[in-house]
């Protein structure tokens, strides 16, 4: 007997039934590519909101009978992560919320989704804190801008058995606080050192205040990373001043800062890593994704007419879940071409932190490869 | 050269087994170790911990430091020690893109096991490869640093000199000289420099992750799962020699997916008939009497694909 028709025979025996069920099984539900989410209260509908490029905003439950059980069967594919909130209408009232059923979250800077894992996803176990790994420090600080002409916060991380006479390379990332708090950056960093597949290295994570502005591939924003930050943290920390020892990375806008900072600057990094960005152009006419996306899309236009060679390697994601999966996509070619060794990878994910989180393993080593096959202690 | 007895250990920074293991191996002797932590490159002296759980008198050869100096002291040998890794590093390419063309149907052939007699023949067949492969490299390598010895005559430079006396000198006080783990080409490399097994000669040794690589007969490289490239584990180098018929696999826990039989079985049918001993914490392996000896949760990979607690 189908799932559904398990509930809708439940719900016609009464609330011990129904309550006999929900003890039997976990809900969302996920078998094979199915997944049924179930919601229990009384509602004058009720409606999945999810943010899946492609499919309607909304889909709507059905209600079992004149229940108050509401339930709905999508098709998610294996491997997906699928982040979403259950819409219900209420005395007229339209309310959003985490799915109470569903005891996984995804948290984001502006608080936090219910999440459903397709069959065949487990979150990286690199991603959780290890406690046999040593572990790295983070600190607080600030950098002066003469760019800008004021001082930016910034949170240096300096791996575990940091020894001032060792050289280290940099890896700066582009709201660096959001990958610390959203995509646990400092644990993958302790881990994936502490296992070797990343070399013992120094991170530099900035935020800006007006990031959809800086990081819209603004001239001063480039500059500021190159000319003042870098410079900076070469008279503070170890470092190894070479091209070929720096990378720079980030997300969404974040990845778009990144890529034109390179351009701005080839030759200054070896690295990029390069997590669903906002890569969005126009072949002709006009884009529609509102002003904010102006000078991104003049600057990616810029860049496929003449892209040179910003660095020697680039990890490139996105999820295929993404709007912005077709300008991804579309940018891999054209950096092939540029000379770079690039390694593209898509994930049944959107665009959220844990998609950008569970790319870092791929992503960081692909810059930065640690000495796993040669050292054994 | 062959050791008559020998211990050889899992990673010693949890649950360390070291102090038993020099007891076991030396108790009528009151006497000092020598240590050689020349894997740990710059943090060779950062011993403290296995000293406080050693609790006798403990040696640190410091050769990590000591190849430093000469290096120092001799920019020709530096020039020399850099080509010849340079060239080592080509070599291992060139192999490693001939060995991944063997490995691959070995693993289709593995997974198609018993579908009919042609595919076992097959698969005896394409081993006689690999293995051919593997010992053409360690003969490749081996020439190459004969090679570099002889043109720089390492054994009558005076910088070398001056180091091997100081260390012969240290070695000469303890009973029981310990090698552990870390970056496996630098510790062989210093190793072999000074020759360090022609120093301490047939005499009770304990080693542990890259320290038994070193002393083994081959050095295997190897990751199941490593985040880039290739999981094909490779033979970098001949290794001292010192443990005959052993094949160490430290952190397999981490490092290898001894759950996958096809996996396991492509290391223990490569190597057969060493053995292939699992490394993980708590792993004992004893030598002595021309066999070895397991303790307690000391496992080795079988030509089944499956592992095999290694009998006391």
């Amino acid at each position: 007997m189908s799932l559904v028709k398990r509930l809708e025979a439940a719900v016609e025996r009464g609330e011990a039934a129904v309550g006999a069920v929900l003890d039997a099984l976990t809900f969302p539900h996920v078998e094979g590519r199915t997944v049924t989410f179930l919601f229990r209260g009384e509602a004058q509908g009720v409606s999945l909101h999810h943010w899946i490029h492609g499919l309607p905003r909304e889909l709507p439950f059905r209600r079992l009978g004149s229940s108050n059980c509401w339930v709905l069967q999508i098709d998610l594919p294996p491997g997906s992560r699928m982040e979403y909130k259950i819409g219900v209408v209420c005395g007229g009232r339209a309310e959003m919320l985490r799915d109470p059923l569903n005891e996984h979250l995804a948290r984001d800077p502006f608080g936090a989704n219910s999440v459903v894992y397709g069959d065949g996803y487990t979150p990286p176990e690199w991603t959780e804190e290890d406690p046999e790994a040593r572990k790295g420090t983070i600190e607080e600080r600030h950098v002066e801008s003469p760019v800008f002409g004021d001082w930016r916060p910034i949170q240096v991380y300096r791996p575990a058995r940091f020894r001032p006479t060792r050289r280290y390379p940099l890896l700066i990332v582009h709201d660096g606080a959001d990958y610390l708090k959203f995509a646990q950056l400092k644990e993958i960093l302790d881990n994936l050192i502490h296992r070797l597949e990343l070399p013992p290295l120094i991170a530099v994570m900035t935020q800006s205040l007006d990031r959809m502005n800086e990081y819209a591939a603004d001239d001063r924003h480039a500059d500021f990373i190159v000319q003042d930050l870098v410079p900076q943290m070469e008279d503070l920390l170890p470092l190894v001043r070479q091209p070929s020892a720096r990378a720079v990375m980030g997300a969404s806008f974040g990845a778009v800062a990144s890529l034109s900072t390179a351009w701005r600057h080839p030759g200054f990094f070896g690295g990029l890593l390069l997590q669903s960005g906002s890569f969005v152009f126009t072949e002709i006419g006009e884009h529609d994704r509102g002003p904010v996306f102006d000078p991104v899309v003049d600057f990616v236009n810029r860049f496929r007419k003449e892209p040179g060679k910003p660095a020697e390697s680039c990890f490139v994601s996105c999820g295929v879940y993404e709007s912005l999966i077709y300008y991804n996509r579309s940018l891999v070619p054209l950096l092939n071409d540029t000379g770079m060794h690039v390694r593209f990878r898509e994930a049944n994910d959107g665009h959220n932190w844990e998609n950008w989180r569970d790319q870092l393993r791929e992503g960081l080593s692909w810059l930065f490869p640690g000495p796993l096959w040669h050292v054994y202690e | 050269m062959n050791l008559s007895t020998a211990v050889v250990l899992g990673p010693q920074r949890r649950e360390p087994l070291l102090r038993e293991a020099i007891d076991d191996l030396v108790s009528s002797s009151g006497g000092g170790v020598a240590l050689i932590t020349a894997g740990w490159e710059e943090r060779e002296q950062e011993d403290e911990e296995l000293r406080q759980h050693v609790g006798r008198p403990v040696q640190n050869l410091e050769l990590w430091t000591r190849v430093e100096r000469v290096f120092d002291e001799d920019a020709e040998l530096l020039k020399a020690v850099r080509g010849r890794y340079a060239t080592l590093r080509r070599v291992q390419e060139l192999y490693r893109l001939r060995l991944e063309g063997l490995m691959r149907p070995i693993t289709e052939l593995l997974a198609r096991a018993g579908e009919d007699p042609w595919v076992d023949a097959e698969e005896q067949d394409a081993w006689e490869l690999v293995r051919g492969l593997d010992r053409q490299h360690v003969a490749r390598v081996t020439e190459i640093h004969a090679e570099f010895e002889e043109r720089v005559q390492l054994t009558e430079r005076a910088a070398v000199q001056a180091a091997r006396r100081e260390i012969e000198q240290q070695l000469n006080d303890a009973c029981c000289l310990l090698v552990a783990g870390g970056h496996v080409g630098i510790l062989l490399q210093r190793l072999r420099l000074f020759d360090i097994a022609g120093l301490w000669g047939d005499q009770p040794v304990i080693a542990w992750s890259a320290g038994a690589m070193a002393l083994s007969e081959r050095v295997v490289l190897f990751h199941d799962s490593p985040p880039q490239g290739s999981s094909y584990a490779e033979v970098m180098d001949a290794g001292l020699g010192l443990l005959p018929g052993f094949v160490a696999f430290p952190h397999a826990r981490f490092r290898l997916r001894t759950n996958d039989s096809v996996r396991v079985q492509l290391l223990s049918r490569r190597f057969s008939p060493a053995t292939c001993a699992l490394l993980d914490y708590g792993a004992r392996f004893d030598w002595r009497d021309g066999e070895w000896h397991g303790h307690t949760d000391s496992r080795r990979l079988c030509l089944s694909g499956e592992l095999q607690e290694v009998t006391p």
